[in-house]
């Protein structure tokens, strides 16, 4: 909503400074975005007029003018404007003037002839962003008069930023009220008188839909020159209001919505067939509309129909083949109330955002039609002439909005602001509001004014109140906590200490998008059915992630392109699994990397990272999440991931995540020369761990027996302990494989594994024979159950 | 002393000085000192001396013994001293080169963020609550007093699924799920992922926000207040005077947009809060009957209150970050500012 403040000046009485202004709208909710003055900064311009207009000797879309600025001498200007023409009254930028984008004009010579000054175009003023030959001024515009003076330019302009409950301020009639109501001065509104019918014509009005539009008053008036000229000031208005004027029919009901906010529509008489019907649409109707599209109509649309045919998308826009426009001479003009939930979305659903939309279904006074309906008809009547009828109002009272009577508490009102307001000051700024209230005992009764239809409940009015005392002026208060500890589990690894876990392992977080390329997702995640978005921005972000993967591949490439050859990077968040009937939206965390094993050092080979890098990793994040659960690497197969280096983690037989090495196929189409490792468990693993459960250190020495043994290359590592662990009983304390060997003494296809295996027991020193049994059931265990050998 | 030991000694005197060595300083110790040292071997011959000569001529070679033991042990101090010293040099490093291990890397500005915020509001007692980011329409927008067709929907620029499922675009749902599953009173924050269908230069599709909630007996708007001008202050680390402008939120009332003074120009006007003075940093108000209602809490017995921030423009403010796209782009030049 932009405001000309000389404007509202006439309505009510406001303080001097704008700035005092803004900062009092802004503090009463009406936030102003930005003050400016009603055109941008120029100087030296004047009215000129043009006395006579000849061809340039030289060329042919040129003309020299002379014109008048009300000095004694004419000045010769050269202009290249079609509708220069001798008579016409428009903006002479002296010699010497500044325009707009800072232009200094001075005298030239076009062509061989000397020109002194330029007439302007609305455009060079900044009064336009379309050019259309010069600015024509009325003929009475005084010859030589100062242009910022004479059109008031600079009249600030306050752009308020209006939420949506603020309906009624979307009028210089409601910003008066409003800024009356501020600054505890009266509001003037303008003198409006019924306008005497001096026709009988009139057309009939039937509400076939009564709830949607309950009020709708309509008037004949023959015999409109509509193509008269719209007054400078009232054009004016409309411009700073940010409303292009077009002609002044159009202009004047554009006019009185800014003025009282009621939006206003003409019709063209002759188009129309019968009476006006508003109603309905039937679905499949079709409309075609003012600014060129045809829309084929919902069901239950509400429409302003003739007896044929939809003749407007009621509240939001006319209808193209009725609007009034150059032929146009008989007119008739709509003033109605539409309720807000019959156009609350309508517009949105055909495309459409409008000013009368806008306003209809915030919700506009259900009050002003009438006078709306008389002030336009007397301004026709004034700037193109005219023989009203009679206006026809069709109502349905028992539709209109009815006066909502609202219950207020002055104590609940201090007990929700935590305030001491006395019931004076409380009354006194509902009074001022338009809703005296009525005391009933402990509690008062407020009956809302028509202009807000944001006033249903108490807590309403307990705001305004709040609103009006100055939120500011509110108390702040700083009050004891309850004493109670919350619950803390220690079963749980806070996500904090994770994140830190791969932080200070290097890793740095990514944040990726939650919504991916379905192209990317499906390479990588083809089993999962991906959700995807109904009006996605993209197609490369259509569809849900279902695992971190894709948005983390995406950001290897991100910063491979970009140099970064050592590129380790994790996120945390959510992965989408399912249909939305049944879906999963579960926590996970996922991690990358490629490139060099470690940072470039002086003392260190080069190597690439590599899957035990990686799973080093993993390891470190079970051992957070489950020190003393069984967690299991097996080896399995992922579409994703290259088939000899993929694992499967578990937790207590649960499978919890995925690692391994990025499928070289994937990672040709991505175009990464490196290998990439990837990631992905499940956050739930991290909680559920144990507490710590004591165990007595033993006071007895622990013994270690290495052992060799040779296996076939598909026995697992894991295996080979398992094993161990089963046939050394409880004795054995650990197993550490510390080396792992293939070549020269291991047969093809076999190799040693190295193992020390540490014994202790709690009660007393082990013997050496007891360690040798056990080593000797280790070795025997291997054999039978694993076909290993002992290597010498 | 006879002119022998004295040459003797002198003898033994250079060739201690001479030794270069701590180990060639043993060998002219046994030498001279040793069991069969020459100077020991001098008290040997004490016995062919006449009685009355051999006290002196005792006391003599103990002098000499003593004299030579004296500078041998000044000379190994010495020589040990210098091979110490060698030592030393010889094991020298450069101390500027880098050392061996992973350097750390670090957290994502926004979680730095997040983190920041959630310790500050668990100090004083709040809760960490989360929901799921694919949302019904009725928590998302029904429960929280905006129904179909309300103007504040088309402010919200929803990602849908189906009619009924969308990505949520505030984190305001949480509040609704937290008081359906615990009731009153509630003390949580609600941080988190929301959702908006809008990308350009100051917009991104996803961004972040922490929601808080409070309902008690007894809340006020002052409680309100406080909290939030403590959190600012705390945040930024600055005594800066906020600003509580009425606005409009359907599940609020009275609402609250909240301004900081701008920690860039104190107030003064500069670009980054467009000559304002003023920054826009949450939005907040009064839990509204309706959205009590809607959860099954006593509107009558329990006020509370409500707030929303955006993360990623508290980032921006706080670390200086004037391109908000940049968050999600992941680019390690950018990450590795956030160590």
């Amino acid at each position: 909503m932009r405001i000309s403040e000389h404007w509202l000046r006439e309505w009510v009485a406001i303080p001097e400074a704008t700035t005092e202004l803004a900062e009092r709208l802004t503090m009463a909710g009406l936030e102003v975005d930005v003050v400016e003055t009603a055109a941008p900064a120029f100087s030296g311009v004047v009215i000129g007029e043009i006395i006579e207009c000849e061809q340039h000797p030289d060329a042919e879309r040129l003309r020299v003018c002379q014109v008048s600025d009300g000095t004694d001498e004419p000045k010769t200007v050269v202009c290249g404007a079609p509708n220069a023409v001798a008579g016409l009254k428009a903006p002479f930028a002296r010699v010497g003037a500044r325009l707009p984008e800072g232009m200094k004009i001075k005298a030239a010579k076009l062509r061989g002839v000397k020109s002194f000054g330029m007439l302007c175009a609305a455009r060079e003023l900044g009064l336009s962003e379309e050019s259309a030959g010069l600015m024509a001024l009325p003929a009475d515009a005084p010859a030589g008069g100062d242009l910022r003076e004479w059109l008031d330019l600079d009249d600030p302009v306050i752009e308020v930023e209006l939420t949506p409950n603020r309906s009624d301020c979307l009028s210089m009639a409601g910003v008066a009220r409003e800024v009356g109501v501020l600054t505890r001065n009266p509001v003037s509104e303008p003198a409006i008188e019924a306008v005497l019918a001096t026709s009988e014509a009139t057309l009939a009005v039937t509400l076939e839909s009564p709830a949607d539009c309950p009020r709708y008053c309509g008037r004949i008036i023959r015999g409109v020159d509509t193509g008269a000229p719209t007054p400078t000031w009232l054009a004016e208005r409309l411009r700073r209001a940010g409303i292009r004027p077009l002609s002044i029919v159009v202009d004047i009901t554009n006019y009185l919505m800014l003025e009282l906010g009621q939006p206003m529509h003409a019709f063209d008489l002759a188009t129309l067939a019968g009476g006006i019907r508003v109603r309905q649409a039937q679905a499949g109707e079709r409309l075609a509309l003012l600014n060129g599209d045809t829309v084929t109509l919902a069901a239950g649309t509400l429409v302003i129909a003739d007896d044929q045919k939809p003749v407007a998308l009621a509240g939001v826009m006319g209808g193209g083949d009725t609007a009034v426009g150059d032929g146009t001479t008989d007119i008739f003009l709509e003033a109605a109330f539409f309720a807000p939930s019959a156009i609350a979305g309508r517009a949105r659903e055909y495309g459409l955002h409008t000013d009368s939309s806008h306003r209809f279904e915030r919700g506009v006074d259900p009050a002003r039609c009438r006078e709306a309906m008389e002030r336009a008809t007397a301004m026709v009547l004034t700037y193109a002439g005219g023989e009203p009828g009679p206006v026809t109002e069709a109502m349905d009272a028992a539709h209109l909005p009815e006066a909502r009577r609202v219950t207020l508490r002055p104590a609940r009102a201090n007990a929700l602001l935590g305030t001491a307001i006395d019931d004076e000051a409380m009354r006194e700024t509902l009074t001022r509001l338009g809703m005296a209230p009525e005391e009933k005992g402990d509690h008062w009764e407020v009956l809302a004014p028509s202009w807000r239809f944001d006033i249903a409940r108490e807590v309403d009015l307990i705001e305004e109140i709040a609103r009006i005392h100055g939120y500011d002026r509110l108390p702040s208060r700083r009050t004891a906590l309850p004493a109670s500890i919350p619950p803390e589990s220690e079963s749980r690894v806070a996500l904090a200490r994770i994140r830190s876990l791969l932080v200070d392992r290097g890793y740095h977080e990514a944040i990726t998008y939650s919504f991916v390329s379905e192209a990317l997702q499906s390479a990588l995640d083809p089993e999962h059915t991906p959700l995807a978005l109904a009006n996605p921005l993209s197609s490369d972000m259509g569809v849900m992630r279902s695992s971190l993967w894709p948005g983390l591949v995406g950001a290897v490439v991100h910063n491979r392109n970009r140099q970064m050859a050592r590129v380790r990077l994790f996120e945390a968040g959510l992965r989408f699994r399912g249909t939305l009937e049944a879906l999963d939206q579960t926590p996970v965390i996922a991690g990358v990397v490629t490139g060099p094993a470690f940072a470039q050092h002086w003392d260190e080979p080069e190597r690439p990272v590599g899957f035990f890098d990686l799973k080093g990793d993993v390891e470190a994040l079970l051992a957070l999440a489950a020190p003393e659960r069984g967690c299991r690497f097996e080896a399995e197969s992922h579409p994703a991931l290259h088939p000899g280096q993929t694992a499967r983690v578990y937790l207590e037989d649960r499978p919890i995540g995925w690692l391994g090495a990025l499928h070289p196929r994937q990672a040709r189409a991505l175009d990464l020369d490196k290998a990439v490792y990837l990631f992905e468990l499940e956050q739930s693993a991290f909680q559920g761990r144990a507490l710590p459960a004591f165990q007595p250190i033993s006071r007895f020495p622990a013994i270690r027996r290495d052992l060799a043994v040779v296996v076939a290359e598909s026995v697992t590592a894991e295996s080979v302990r398992e094993c161990i662990r089963e046939a050394a009983g409880e004795a054995l304390q650990s197993v550490q494989l510390f080396d792992v060997y293939r070549g020269k003494g291991v047969q093809e296809g076999c190799k040693s594994l190295a193992m020390g295996l540490i014994v202790q027991d709690y009660s007393r020193t082990l013997t050496d024979e007891e360690v040798d049994a056990i080593q000797q059931d280790v070795i025997r265990a291997l054999a039978e159950g694993l076909g290993a050998e002992l290597r010498e | 002393m006879t002119d022998e030991l004295q040459a003797l000694t002198e003898q033994a005197e250079a060739a201690v000085d001479e030794a270069g060595s701590v180990a060639a300083l043993e060998e002219v110790r046994v030498a001279y000192l040793g069991k069969k040292g020459r100077l020991t071997e001098q008290l040997k011959q004490l016995g062919k001396l006449p009685a009355d000569e051999r006290p002196a001529a005792g006391q003599a070679i103990n002098a000499a013994k003593q004299r030579v033991t004296e500078r041998l042990e000044d000379r190994r101090a010495a020589l040990e001293q210098a091979e110490l010293d060698a030592a030393l040099e010889a094991d020298r490093v450069d101390v500027t080169l880098p050392g061996r291990a992973e350097q750390p890397g670090g957290l994502h500005p926004i979680t730095r963020t997040l983190q920041r915020i959630e310790s500050m509001f668990r100090g004083v007692g709040f809760a960490i609550a989360e929901g799921p980011e694919v949302e019904d329409d009725y928590h998302n927008f029904e429960a929280l007093n905006i129904p179909a067709d309300h103007p504040a929907r088309a402010m919200h620029d929803t990602f849908y699924f189906d009619a009924r499922h969308l990505l949520r675009t505030h984190t305001s749902p949480v509040q609704i799920r937290v008081m359906e599953a615990e009731g009153a009173p509630v003390r949580v924050i609600a941080p988190g992922r929301v959702y908006r269908c809008d990308s350009d230069l100051t917009h991104t599709p996803m961004f972040h926000q922490v929601e808080g909630l409070v309902v008690d007996e007894g809340v006020t708007f002052g409680d309100l207040k406080a909290v939030l001008e403590d959190f600012v202050r705390q945040f930024f680390e600055a005594d800066l005077a906020l600003r509580f402008r009425p606005s409009y939120f359907p599940f609020t009332e009275p609402s609250a947009e909240v301004d900081v003074e701008c920690m860039f120009c104190h107030g003064d006007g500069c670009r980054v809060c467009s000559g304002s003075g003023w920054l826009e940093i949450l939005g907040c108000g009064m839990v509204h009957p309706a959205v009590f209602e809607a959860a099954g809490i006593d509107a009558e017995r329990y006020t509370g209150y409500a707030f929303g921030m955006g993360v990623e423009r508290l980032a921006m403010l706080r670390y200086g970050v004037n391109d908000l796209r940049i968050f999600f782009e992941n680019d390690l030049r950018f990450l590795r500012q956030f160590r």
